[in-house]
């Protein structure tokens, strides 16, 4: 990147009595980005969030959006709009009213304001119901008035709450994919806090990844899951399994670890013999059949769990040592009589699909 | 017990509905009925001092109609406009000092801690728990001439002679605002601890100014507070007398004035009941189209959601 970044977040502290919500916080966000903040409640995304549209102050550090240091401008003066969680829609004024209150407020002509309602109702496909009230609409239309409104003022950065939180699972995917297409189109700038890590996934360019009120890990979404930093974000970020060992030999860009599993996995760099270290295997990278294969990484297992999901199957199962892994397993072929309770059977992965912690 | 919780789970639903509804027939509708049969008697000298409206005599049933107390008011309307003028007056200036006295102590309640907000409910409706004719002896003691605001002042040094203030509008509006004001508090409170803050963020968010956000989003929204809050304290004002009595001056007569003493001291029962289901038309009517107009306006809402039902 040439310029420099649109939203610099330096050293950003925010207390609340003795609790630190945010803490020594810094992070870049390029002009254009989707960008995710991911976190638990109370990891301190929200107040971040706040932070960022004005609505709380800043303890220590800065905030600089486009250039200009946020700490003397109002929430108003902000190139800014945030999206609520519940909407906030304003309950006695019509979906056109809610759309044209910025507009109103920045004194823009009426007849303007009509054309520019027209176009952000067209936006989000809901043309023709202008004129009805919020508790007429639908929870997905109440979002996607939420978001024309929020869009009206044409801000350089547009602030989501977990904006799809409120709306069950079928709507939140066909949501997910309209929201994209709407940043892509408009090219503003999203940042959209979520504790729902999938969401993350689906909607980010990059995911900043919160715990405690500090950033865990920022990274592109395949990044974060195939490599990530440590136990927290490995355990954060869908499903993994964990094993312990002691590093007994390296060479030729190969560990050869020892422990209840032995393993072997490719070499990040930096391990010596006799360091121990952690690993994690996400579940679809280990295979189960039930004859041996003779591969490295190979171990005998038995079923403990299993839970058909319709796509895969879900697996945990005890290896040497009570070792329990969590495993998948695709419905690829339909008919194949599928490893039930108990049975025995060899599970395997590639070297190369061994995560290694440090902590 | 056993046969009790029985009978209750069968008919729990329907005593609910049926108690209060008796209880308000008794009390409520059957005396009103009869204050309005009286207002059509004629007075006579006894006990009760008119005579009936209907019974039965030696040709069967009479009646006696008597239309002549309405006909009173009209002919002797000087002497109930003006007292009912400043019973209106009176109340509208109660109504609207307790509003702005009101509006930000409920908004300040609503906005402060939970923890707190209970204890300054309690302090709101405490004085409620002691006798309204002892809380106005208590402000006539403040405001006597030489009660205690004024030997303060005058110990002080900061007037020279004791100030009028009994006696006057200031303490007439004094004892109303002292009575009533817990009466538009809690239905303004009512609806502020309902009002999102997210809303006003929103407002804030969206470029509105600190009036802006008042006046677009709150004052709306807030709005069926003041109207029932202004009906709490406006009707009961329209009546009330011992207030002005106490604290104003002998030239301000209140038609509820006018009306205690029809009934008490010149024993004219019909007239006293025409006065006051004139009053009650007054008060009533107003209301009663606010009302329709609302339902009015909320079955149309309905309408037109079923209507659009198909599409959404």
């Amino acid at each position: 990147m040439t310029s420099s970044p649109f939203i610099r977040i330096n050293h950003v502290t925010r207390r609340f009595g003795d609790v630190v919500a945010v803490d020594d916080l810094s992070l870049d966000i390029a002009r254009g980005e989707l960008f995710c903040l991911l976190g638990a409640s109370g990891c301190g995304k929200t107040t971040l969030l706040r932070m960022l549209a004005g609505f709380e102050s800043v303890d220590s550090g800065s905030i600089e959006i486009d250039g200009i240091d946020m700490s003397r401008v109002p929430p108003a003066a902000r190139p800014v709009n945030i999206m609520f969680q519940n909407y906030a829609l304003f309950p006695h004024m019509t979906v056109d009213s809610n759309i044209a209150y910025g507009l109103r407020r920045a004194g823009m002509p009426a007849a303007e304001v009509n054309d520019r309602v027209a176009e952000l109702l067209r936006l989000v496909r809901l043309s023709g119901m202008g004129g009805r009230k919020p508790h007429q609409l639908s929870g997905g239309q109440r979002q996607r008035v939420a978001l024309a409104r929020a869009l009206a003022r044409r801000p350089k950065l547009l602030l989501l709450d977990e904006p799809l939180a409120a709306l069950d699972k079928k709507l939140r995917e066909d949501t997910q994919f309209e929201l994209v297409d709407i940043q892509e189109k408009l090219e503003t700038t999203f940042i959209v806090v979520t504790h729902d890590q999938e969401e993350a996934m689906t909607l980010a360019s990059r995911i900043g990844v919160m715990d405690a009120g500090k950033l865990v890990q920022v990274d592109s979404p395949r990044a974060l899951y195939d490599r990530p930093k440590n136990s927290f974000i490995a355990d954060f970020l869908g499903t993994i399994s964990f094993l312990e060992g002691t590093v007994e030999s390296a060479a030729d860009g190969l560990l050869r670890i020892a422990g209840p599993v032995p393993v072997t996995a490719v070499d990040p760099g930096g391990f010596a013999a006799g360091d121990a270290v952690r690993m994690a295997i996400r579940p679809e990278k280990i295979n189960l059949s039930r004859q041996a294969g003779g591969g490295v990484n190979e171990v005998e297992v038995t079923v403990e769990d299993m839970a058909f999901t319709g796509v895969a199957s879900n697996y945990r199962v005890l290896g040497p040592g009570g070792q329990l892994l969590k495993l998948t397993q695709p419905n690829m072929r339909r008919g194949e009589a599928a490893m039930e309770w108990e049975e025995t059977g060899y599970a395997s992965f590639d070297p190369a699909d061994v995560v290694l912690l440090r902590d | 017990m056993a046969a009790a919780r029985h009978f209750l789970t069968r008919h729990g639903r329907r005593l609910v509905v049926w108690l209060p509804l008796a209880w308000l027939v008794v009390f409520f509708a059957l005396p009103l009925v009869e204050v309005a049969q009286t207002s059509f008697t004629e007075p006579r000298r006894g006990i009760p001092p008119f005579a009936p409206l209907w019974g039965f005599g030696e040709d069967g049933v009479f009646t006696n109609f008597n239309l002549e107390n309405y006909g009173l008011l009209v002919e002797y309307s000087q002497d109930y406009l003006k007292p009912a003028g400043n019973s209106l007056r009176l109340a509208f200036f109660s109504t609207l000092i307790c509003l702005v006295f009101a509006y930000p102590m409920a908004w300040w309640i609503a906005r402060s801690r939970p923890s707190h907000r209970a204890i300054l409910l309690v302090l709101v409706m405490l004085p409620f728990w002691t006798s309204s004719l002892l809380r106005i002896y208590a402000l006539i003691g403040l405001l006597n001439t030489n009660g205690f605001i004024n030997s303060m002042l005058l110990q002080l040094g900061l007037i020279a002679a004791p100030m009028r203030m009994m006696q006057t509008d200031f303490s007439i509006y004094m004892g109303m605002l002292l009575t009533y004001l817990p009466l538009m508090i809690l239905p303004l409170y009512a609806v502020m601890i309902r009002l999102d803050d997210d809303l006003l963020d929103a407002a804030a968010d969206l470029g509105a100014s600190r009036v802006q956000v008042f006046r677009t989003i709150v004052l709306p929204l807030t709005f069926p507070g003041i109207i029932a809050g202004s009906l709490l304290v406006f009707i009961p004002a329209v009546g009330e007398f011992v207030i002005p009595a106490l604290l104003g001056g002998p030239e301000q007569v209140m038609i509820g004035k006018v009306l205690w003493t029809e009934f008490f001291r010149n024993r004219d029962w019909p007239v006293a009941s025409a006065i006051a289901m004139l009053l009650l038309a007054i008060l009533a009517l107003p209301i009663i189209y606010a009302r329709y107009q609302d339902g009015r306006e909320t079955a149309l809402d309905r309408a037109e959601e079923a209507g659009r039902g198909g599409q959404a």
